[in-house]
């Protein structure tokens, strides 16, 4: 025998089930209860950067919206800057912006939107720059374990971020890069997220 | 540590073998919602280390008060009772300042939720929905009902246990977790596919919430304690930087 290590074991995962809304959006669920619901607001009023629009769907392995999906996204500002203290430059964040968002799918179509800023680069490991990227965390009813992912914008060039390059099957990197248009003068990436199957986005295990 | 700045060490690398796999057949709706490639195992940078801060200016003093926040001419029908616990990381270090959301059933086995349909009565006094900050302990509690048991539709004859959801953010995108907890003595617990997703016993054990008559108010309430565990991280004894510059 030896001494015990005594390290806590994390708590297990179990899904978020198809009413996730009633706890994270009451609103979508249907009923007012919170003065405030949170992750409404990505970027604040006063952020700088390019305004732009991403929207989408998750896709299940029959090729179906998935209806009842909640996503969270987490960003750096224009500069590359996350707004939390153990990022180096965390002073220079601009007031309001918080980089962080809750969005849920239409219940009809599965189709979700979500407005915000650019986000900047920012280094990696060894100091090697990563492509501007907003980091997305999936859950829903039938996902055992939140999903996450990373998207990238097409209009940039990610050929040396080590996050991609890292994808060893090339044919599959293209499912971590949004699409950019432009709508009524809004810049808008569209980013299909495909849980299984052909195409099935690149999950990454962080 | 909140107001450390600069980078610290990673996230202690996740034990995927204590989590449901993604693929569980007896769990219907995973089994098109599953990826079949492996996740890409990525060093965790900045982007990964970091995640969402919250503060009181967020949510309201009442919405951990389930019995109250959304109480129109009455209490909810129902079992009363407190929840509490804290929020450690694997380390055992409490997790201080982190947002805490639940939502559930109501005592009949009912949603508050457009898409639930079950026959049970919703209660006009009960939302379903709560949330708070740990205090600088990782403690945290809630005062609510004793959610139902429900019907649904995987096998004919489905009924999950009685269960609360949990949503936990912890201080990086790295711990952000959504579990569900049980409660002690429910018979409906080894029979439910989603609890039996779990790979053992030891991870059911971990989500069953204990009866805690010490915490209980008399004449009022009983009181449950489950505590949430976290990725814990490492020290930086040597350097290991996420930044090379
Ligand atoms: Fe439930």
């Amino acid at each position: 025998m030896t001494q015990s290590l005594s390290y806590l074991r994390e708590t297990p995962s179990q899904t978020a089930g198809p009413y996730v809304h009633i706890g994270l959006a009451p609103g979508a669920a249907g009923f007012q209860i919170y003065d405030q619901e949170l992750g409404t607001d990505i970027a604040g009023p006063t952020a700088k950067g390019e305004r732009i629009r991403v929207t989408g769907r998750v896709l299940d392995g029959t090729g179906t919206p998935v209806r009842d999906v909640l996503l969270e996204t987490w960003q750096a500002n224009a500069d590359g800057i996350y707004a939390h203290p153990e990022d180096p430059r965390f002073d220079a964040v601009e007031d309001g912006f918080r980089g962080w968002g809750r969005i849920i799918s239409d219940f009809d179509t599965g189709e979700w939107a979500f407005e915000t800023i650019k986000p900047g680069a920012c280094a990696g490991r060894n100091g090697a720059m990563q492509a501007p990227h907003i980091s997305f965390w999936i859950v829903a009813r039938g996902i055992n374990l939140g999903l996450t992912t990373r998207m990238y914008f097409s209009d940039v060039d990610n050929s040396k971020d080590p996050v991609i390059n890292m994808v060893e099957h090339d044919v599959r990197r293209d499912t971590l890069i949004a699409k950019r248009s432009i709508e009524n003068g809004t810049v808008v990436y569209h980013f299909d997220i495909v849980l299984q199957g052909e195409n099935e986005t690149v999950f990454f295990d962080i | 540590m909140a107001h450390h700045k600069g980078p610290l060490g990673e996230f202690y690398m996740r034990d995927r073998q204590r989590h449901p796999p993604a693929l569980a057949q007896d769990y219907k709706t995973s089994v098109s919602r599953s990826p079949r490639f492996a996740a890409l195992s990525l060093d965790q940078t900045v982007s990964e280390i970091t995640g969402p801060t919250f503060g009181h200016g967020d949510i309201a003093a009442i919405d951990n008060d389930l019995i109250k926040n959304f109480a129109q001419d009455g209490d909810p029908i129902g079992e009363r009772i407190v929840l509490h616990g804290r929020v450690l990381d694997e380390n055992a270090r409490p997790v201080p300042n982190t947002l805490v959301e639940i939502w559930q059933a109501n005592a009949g086995g009912r949603y508050r939720h457009k898409k639930d349909m079950y026959l049970a009565p919703i209660d006009p006094n009960f939302g379903g929905c709560g949330r708070t900050m740990t205090d600088e302990n990782g403690y945290y509690f809630f005062r609510t009902i004793k959610p139902g048991a429900y019907p649904w539709r995987n096998w004919v004859n489905n009924w999950r246990p009685a269960h609360i959801h949990m949503s936990v953010f912890g201080t990086s995108f790295t711990q952000r977790l959504i579990t569900q907890l049980y409660f002690e003595g429910d018979p409906l617990i080894p029979k439910c596919p989603i609890v039996q997703s779990l790979p053992d016993q030891d991870a059911v054990d971990q989500l069953i919430a204990a009866l805690d008559l010490n915490a209980s108010l008399p004449l009022d309430s009983l009181a449950y304690k489950f505590d949430v565990v976290l990725r814990g991280r490492r020290s930086t004894l040597f350097e290991n930087r996420l930044e090379g510059n």
